[in-house]
């Protein structure tokens, strides 16, 4: 699965997501979504009565390369809080992030810091 | 089956368990059914003609109506809990969504079709060892958390009070209830992808 799709990711990364046609609604909303324009957008993962523990760890350290244990307390926070945000930065990486979780199969979503 | 093991050997470290028949027979059942739903989202998506011609894909704009393949392809934005009856927010979640999903989706069904095939293609027929590379191993726990996630929704479905889907896997679904048999098979899956994770990672 991820020697296939790393290449199309990598594509992914130098296409201008504004040059799409189909990309036109988000434009006019990139602004908002909970937090102000010049704040960083967040990864958020959600917590879920499915979503096994063990396998979550695993998904953040392969997902972002986190060491064992930060990925482990991640998964906690997720776990006791309901939520975590679990990586940060530009709109291109952190849809791209939410992207690579949601193929994982976790409930992850994006949007800006408050 | 028993628990997966991890063995070495010359051409590197592989994870093994022994199916029984008919477990690679629900297993396989499962997995075509998550196909199906992937393969006839991914079909349905409308035909746009600037995409064809530019070779970008995009997908449906809208969350599929089926619980669980709603639960494969979630929102990519979900407003904050308070914000979600304000109208102005949630037109902005809307218009957010729609463009995420369009743009998303079908790359999104693209990687979890890929593992699913690698599941149907390392499935003994008639039972036996199943085998894995470390990435084969990766790909089949990606797909065994995609078939419980489906089966997570239909129990989360049958567990409702009031037409509130239940929050937490119920323990008991009445027998007259045809979801009742998820229960089982979830558990059993539950069992697998928690085996397989802990012989991949090496604890």
């Amino acid at each position: 699965m991820y020697t296939v799709t790393t290449p199309l990711a990598a594509d992914r990364d130098v296409v201008p997501v504004m040059a799409m046609p189909s990309a036109a609604p988000v434009e006019s909303t990139e602004a908002e979504l909970d937090g102000g324009v010049d704040n960083p957008w967040l990864t958020v993962v959600w917590d879920d009565p499915v979503n096994l523990m063990s396998y979550v760890t695993f998904v953040f350290q392969r997902v972002f390369g986190y060491s064992r244990e930060k990925a482990h307390d991640l998964m906690l926070k997720v776990h006791n809080d309901g939520r975590a945000v679990v990586s940060s930065g530009s709109r291109e990486k952190v849809e791209n992030d939410v992207r690579k979780l949601q193929e994982a199969g976790l409930w992850a979503t994006m949007q800006r810091e408050a | 089956m028993k628990a997966w093991q991890r063995k070495g050997s010359l051409g590197g470290p592989r994870i093994k368990a022994v199916m029984e028949a008919h477990e690679v027979q629900i297993l396989h059942a499962l997995v075509s059914n998550i196909v199906d739903m992937l393969e006839q989202r991914r079909d349905s998506a409308p035909r746009d003609d600037l995409a064809e011609l530019t070779g970008m894909r995009s997908g449906h704009s809208a969350l599929p109506d089926q619980a669980p393949l709603a639960r494969l392809l979630p929102d990519f934005h979900r407003p904050e809990p308070g914000k979600d009856h304000d109208p102005d927010a949630l037109a902005v979640t809307r218009a957010h969504n729609s463009g995420m999903r369009m743009i998303h989706e079908p790359e999104i069904i693209d990687a979890k079709l890929s593992t699913a095939v690698v599941v149907l293609r390392s499935l003994p027929a008639r039972g036996g060892t199943v085998s894995l590379t470390p990435e084969q191993a990766q790909a089949w726990m990606g797909c065994l958390n995609d078939v419980r996630l489906g089966l997570g929704a239909l129990l989360l479905d049958a567990g409702s009070v009031d037409g509130v889907p239940a929050t937490d896997i119920p323990e008991f679904v009445p027998e007259d209830d045809p979801r009742s048999a998820h229960l089982d098979v979830y558990h059993w899956l539950t069992f697998m992808q928690d085996s397989l994770c802990t012989a991949l990672m090496g604890q």
